[in-house]
């Protein structure tokens, strides 16, 4: 991670808002869409559901007028009223009312589990997708940006796919079968209605116009605070040492004011939208009795009073779906927009694996020549096939050219230029040089962390960009500065290197690795579980089990990058130890902190801005006097 | 707990009065309008009476406006409320982190004050806001629905008796069911964003070892663990709306059966077609306040642990104070340690420092070497009174540390941390964190000190160039001097250096040492550092070990009597003494 600085000038300017303005991406609705695509029988059983559901609560709403109208008002007039046909309709009614409250059931069942599994595809495909994306990703994007993806994004779409969608498939269809009671029961009202559904769409749009901007604005400052806060709370120490105590409480106040501002006017909105619609519900009711009314005395239409009654009720059913659906509005632009950037980590360029030659177990056949086997032999191969049929076989040695390779992170900036080095097999190559001098980007080109713009790497010969990626790594063992453990235990941990490995292999790499005294001493040994990235252990215990992995997967050629530089020299003489067991018989490629780690290299390179400047053995370059020499005399190391 | 979150809605008193008063006459309104909305129909559409439906038409859109308007405010007043509740919330909680010692810092990690700052705020705003607006409205919705409910028809009604408690201890059972389900839910997630967190942070690792589909399975494995929690705990959820709907239909199948009996044996006398509609409207309200109810139950649980968190950062008191009669002038740079013993917890059963005793004069050089652990940083920490010692005294200019104004004192011990830290602004606005009112040339002089000019200058923008958040556009070294630089310029008596310069190049450290002695010969220098050359002309070096000084002295004398510091030595330069 030496060449921070320039991946990071490259990061595209990115914030927590949201995209602005409130516009569904068609794209992005039609992939989610698609997600829908493995669970096609159970959302249409969803679907039929819904749509029963819907029409039992259109009826419901029907029922009562049905009631009086046909049963009440006519038995009223008789004498002897007699209950039966009303006992029958309501009989009726509650078998059809079991039914639709058994058909909601299935259906929130159904889109409650279709919803979490399409949200466990996504969430799935997006990390398996994140395993491929070349390193380049991980640098131009911040891990809280990556994280955020798999937390809000997931989140808001979740709410989405449970709650809104059904909510808008069933407004949909309570829409549509009001609309056709109501057109059966009065045209003249149905296009009264339809105006003031109009009148109240808009100003539905207008109000959620707003907050949505608000929305947009709270997210934004939200964001803008949280990463104040963020960067305040990871300097505190630094605050405090500085008296910036108040200047810290200045900054944050105005933030914090206008985070107060955006987040008052976008709940105002928000909030102000269920009266607005709940109202206008009301005063379009009653604009529908009087005019109604009206038309019924003067017998216009066809209306009678009874029809009104059951119009009022159609009309309330009308207007609540709508505003049901309109309250929907802002959780389903958030989640598009999530949804919008969890494609767009989807549709990242992944790495290529694009090689052929491949790494196989390999013995010797009777004649000599190399040929595949099944079981471990220790000896490894390179298998290419043949243009014109056949395989054929190169022993994995361990010997790598760079021929004038050049590389550049950004363009127009080159990192490396025409650097040319032999690495024989078993030869222990060395690199110093400046920070930034393109140290660690020479072993990320071997392991095609990046590829190289020009030259060519070659590896026993065979140009690196012919392997396949996953062979071309396994052949490499290396162990970082920054070491990097993962939740579990310590057995775990080593066993990572070779996941196949028994508990005997891993203890024999600890022990090479000069790891097993202080394994043996932790309270549990190597069933110590280590949380936080091993935060208990020191960090020459961490590099120490860093090194036993890199050992237990007992690579042909070690990268060893700045692996003791964080770690106190009294530490590093025993890590240092373990490094010499693992590095003998190995090709093996030293970035070096310190000179007197890098003193019995077969070769060692200086590098500046790029470039080798001199190379040779210690010896050599101490009899040239070159910068070597002086960096060696002038001080006891570098950087 | 609640005493002292509602201390926070300060200035935002009025608004949140006001919120669930005009809600209260809005839920009134809503409660009132179906009432006569009934006796439109009754007394005015059945009866073909167009006066009466217009009179009655025009007091209900009266109502309706009104209605409209209390709900307006009132949703304008929760927001605002709630919006300044948090945002005080916020400012406290901010402050007191600020308040806070290292000691304090240290106990919370800063990791988890942000989610406590971040997070935790926005959950508890938005359960006030529920609690202000929807806690309020419910309740009285179902109140008033009741009521109104009882005077339309008391026999009736007493369908409601039976049916609420069958709703609300159904809701009862769902919930308190998917409760913990839920709970387990979000640990699970924390596992999620954990195994993420850890796949980003060691993404090289994994692509070396080719682990891709090893980390891919132990992904699935989390996220499928939340597909079954998360199932399980809706699959409790999805009763409820069948259940709310199932009550709905049940009142309206009772109401309609027996409330058309009423009707008919009555003549229409104690019960109308228009009032049995109301009725109707009633029980939708009536249990669909009731299900509003047990949701803001749940919100309120699950924000309660947020609001937990944040108490303990409000409770949190800073346990380094200013005493009652500070001094407000540091003399010079003389430092003393009396019989110092400092552990960072109380109860700890070893000390981080034992027995320290040390004396340094105004301008001396003082060098500190010694392994991981061995409370380097812990001893240095002390002077500026970043931690108190637990015994003894430390001393600078002959005067307790504890008896100074801690910003006085602070201002004239500048120290770089070992975690160096520099802000989001341009290479100017950082430096002049050490001096608010320094001029350029200052910055530059300071600047020239460090050995920060030279590549400063070399910037296209040079001292106006942009740092990202934590200086990741500079190289270690660059802003390991861009920090010295910053230290420098609050002209201090004593200046710490905890292992600022490992990322330098060893001349630069030389020059900056070189600098040091003669341009600020006054100031008292303590230098942490691991490599020997750093310290070795220092007028003293401490070698620590395991929270002592094991050995203290210059260097040559250093090389006769203290083994660790031979070794040291000897490790880091055993090939020169190789060669020659």
């Amino acid at each position: 991670m030496s060449n921070n600085h320039t991946k990071k000038a490259q990061m595209p300017p990115r914030g927590m808002g949201r995209p602005p303005g409130m516009k569904l991406d068609k794209k992005v609705a039609k992939r989610l869409l698609s997600y829908f695509g493995n669970y096609k029988l159970r959302f249409a059983v969803v679907i039929i559901c819904i749509i029963i559901s819907a029409l039992v609560g259109v009826l419901s709403s029907m029922f009562i007028g049905v009631v009086i109208d046909d049963f009440i008002a006519p038995l009223l007039l008789e004498a002897n009223p007699s209950f039966e046909g009303l006992k029958m309709a309501i009989l009726f009614m509650a078998v059809i009312f079991v039914v639709g409250a058994l058909s909601s059931f299935i259906y929130n069942r159904a889109m409650m589990s279709i919803s979490q599994r399409i949200l466990k595809d996504i969430r799935d495909d997006m990390f398996a997708k994140m395993q491929t994306l070349p390193i380049r990703y991980f640098d131009t994007h911040t891990h809280g940006d990556i994280l955020s993806h798999y937390t809000n994004d997931t989140d808001a779409l979740r709410q989405m796919l449970a709650q809104s969608i059904p909510q808008i498939i069933s407004s949909a269809m309570t829409l549509a079968a009001v609309f056709i009671a109501m057109v059966l029961t009065s045209v003249y009202l149905t296009i009264f209605v339809i105006a003031f559904v109009a009148f109240l769409l808009y100003i539905t749009k207008l109000v959620t116009g707003r907050s949505g901007k608000y929305f947009v604005k709270q997210q934004a400052s939200l964001g803008n605070i949280n990463g104040y806060i963020e960067e305040m709370i990871n300097g505190q120490k630094t605050i405090k040492v500085f008296c910036h105590e108040q200047k810290a409480k200045e900054g944050f106040d105005i933030k914090n004011e206008d985070l107060c501002n955006n987040a008052t006017n976008a709940n105002r909105y928000a909030n102000i939208l269920g009266p607005i619609n709940n109202n206008l519900g009301h005063i379009q009711y009653v604009l529908i009795a009087i005019i109604g009314g009206l038309l019924a005395v003067n017998g216009i239409g066809g209306l009678t009073l009874g029809k009104i009654s059951s119009f009022l009720l159609l009309s309330k059913s009308f207007v609540m779906p709508i505003s049901q659906v309109s309250m929907q509005i802002n959780m389903i632009v958030m989640a598009m927009a999530g949804a919008g950037r969890i494609f767009n980590l989807m549709d990242e360029l992944p790495e290529s694996y694009d090689g052929t030659v491949t790494l196989v177990n390999a013995k010797y056949d009777e004649n000599g020549s190399l040929a595949e086997c099944k079981e471990r032999t220790g000896i490894w191969a390179w298998k290419r096939e043949l243009p014109l049929g056949g395989t054929s076989f190169v022993k994995l040695e361990g010997d790598v050219r760079f021929e004038n390779v050049d590389f550049e992170y950004t363009e127009g900036k080159p990192v490396l230029s025409d650097i040319t080095l032999y690495a024989e097999p078993g030869q222990k190559v060395a690199f110093v040089g400046a920070t930034g001098a393109g140290k660690t980007t020479i072993t990320n080109l071997i392991n095609r962390f990046y590829d190289i713009a020009d030259g060519t790497i070659t590896y026993d010969g065979i140009n690196i960009k012919d392997i396949h990626k996953d062979d071309l790594r396994r052949s490499l063992g290396i162990v970082l500065q920054d070491v990097n453990l993962f939740t579990g235990t310590v057995m775990d941990n080593i066993r990572y290197g070779k996941l196949d490995a028994t508990d005997e292999e891993c203890i024999a790499a600890a022990k090479l690795a000069n790891a097993h005294n202080f394994i043996t001493m932790l309270p549990e040994g190597y069933n110590t579980m280590l949380s936080g990235d091993g935060s208990g252990l020191s960090q020459g215990q961490r590099q120490l089990i860093s090194i036993a992995r890199a050992a237990v997967a007992d690579p042909p050629v070690m990268i060893l990058d700045e692996a003791t530089s964080s770690i106190d020299t009294r530490t590093e003489a025993l890590v240092q130890r373990g490094m010499d067991g693992l590095m003998k018989g190995r090709t093996v490629f030293v970035i070096a902190h310190r000179l007197s780690t890098v003193r019995n290299s077969d070769v060692i390179m200086v590098l500046d801005h790029g470039k080798i400047i001199e190379r040779g053995s210690h010896d050599d370059l101490i009899a040239k006097k070159g910068t070597y020499y002086k960096l060696y005399t002038g001080a006891f190391e570098l950087e | 707990m609640i005493k002292k979150l509602a201390g926070c809605i300060g200035e935002y008193k009025t608004a949140t009065i006001l919120t669930p008063l005009t809600v209260s006459l809005e839920v009134l309104m809503e409660v009132i309008i179906p009432l006569y909305m009934a006796d439109l129909i009754d007394f005015g559409i059945d009866k073909g009476d167009m006066d009466f439906v217009i009179k009655t038409g025009l007091l209900l859109i009266v109502l309706c406006i009104m209605s409209l308007v209390f709900g307006v405010v009132s949703g304008s007043f929760a927001a605002k409320a709630s919006a300044g509740f948090s945002k005080n919330l916020r400012h406290k909680m901010y402050y007191n982190v600020q308040n806070f010692s290292f000691a304090n810092i240290d106990k919370f990690s800063t990791g988890s004050i942000i989610t406590r700052l971040t997070t935790d705020v926005t959950n508890v705003q938005m359960a006030f806001q529920m609690i202000i607006r929807i806690a309020v409205r419910s309740p009285i919705m179902l109140i008033f629905s009741v009521i109104m409910a009882f005077r339309i028809n008391t026999e009736l009604s007493m369908i409601f008796v039976v049916a609420i408690p069958v709703l609300a201890i159904g809701l009862y059972v769902i919930m308190s069911h998917a409760h913990p389900i839920f709970k387990r839910v979000f640990k699970t997630y924390d596992k999620l964003n954990n195994v993420v967190q850890e796949n980003l942070k060691g993404i090289r690792v994994v692509k070396s070892f080719v682990r891709e589909d090893f980390e891919n399975d132990k992904f699935r494995e989390v996220s499928g663990s939340i597909y079954n929690d998360f199932t399980k705990a809706e699959k409790m959820i999805s009763y409820n709306m069948p259940l709310m709907q199932l009550t709905v239909y049940s009142c309206m199948i009772a109401i309609a059966w027996f409330g058309a009996r009423i009707i008919v044996l009555s003549g229409a006398t104690i019960l109308t077609t228009g009032q049995l509609m109301s009725l109707i409207t009633y029980t939708m309200q009536i249990l669909s306040s009731l299900m509003m109810v047990s949701m803001i139950i749940v919100m309120m649980t699950i924000s309660k642990a947020s609001a937990e968190r944040i108490c303990e950062i409000l409770d949190e008191k800073s346990d380094i104070t200013n005493c009652a009669e500070p001094v407000y002038e540091v003399k010079n740079g003389n430092v003393e340690f009396k019989n110092v013993r400092f552990s960072y917890s109380r109860n700890a059963d070893k000390n981080v420092l034992d027995d320290i005793n040390v004396s340094v004069k105004s301008g001396q050089t003082v060098g500190i070497v010694g392994g991981t652990g061995s409370s380097k940083s812990s001893f240095v920490q002390l002077i500026p009174r970043l931690y108190d010692a637990t015994e003894g005294e430390v001393t600078v200019g002959g005067v307790n540390v504890k008896d100074y104004d801690l910003e006085v004192l602070r201002n004239s011990v500048a120290m770089v941390l070992q975690k160096n830290v520099l802000f989001s602004g341009t290479i100017k606005e950082n430096l002049r964190w050490g001096n608010e009112n320094a001029t350029d040339e200052e910055l530059i002089h300071a600047c020239t000190l460090s050995q920060a000019h030279e590549f400063i200058s070399s910037f296209p923008e040079g001292y106006d160039t942009y740092i990202e958040q934590g200086g990741t556009n500079v190289s270690g070294g660059q802003r390991q001097r861009l920090c010295i630089a910053r230290a420098l310029l609050k002209t201090p008596k004593v200046l710490i250096l905890d292992d600022s310069t490992s990322a330098v190049d060893t001349k630069t450290d030389a020059f900056i040492r070189k600098a040091f002695a003669e341009e600020i010969p006054d100031v008292t220098k303590f230098i942490i550092a691991q490599r020997i050359s750093s310290v070795m002309d220092a007028d003293m070096i401490l070698v620590m070990d395991d929270g002592k000084i094991a050995a203290a002295g210059k260097h040559d004398e250093l090389m006769e009597k203290s083994e660790i510091y031979r070794e040291v030595y000897l490790s880091q330069v055993k090939g020169d003494e190789d060669n020659e």
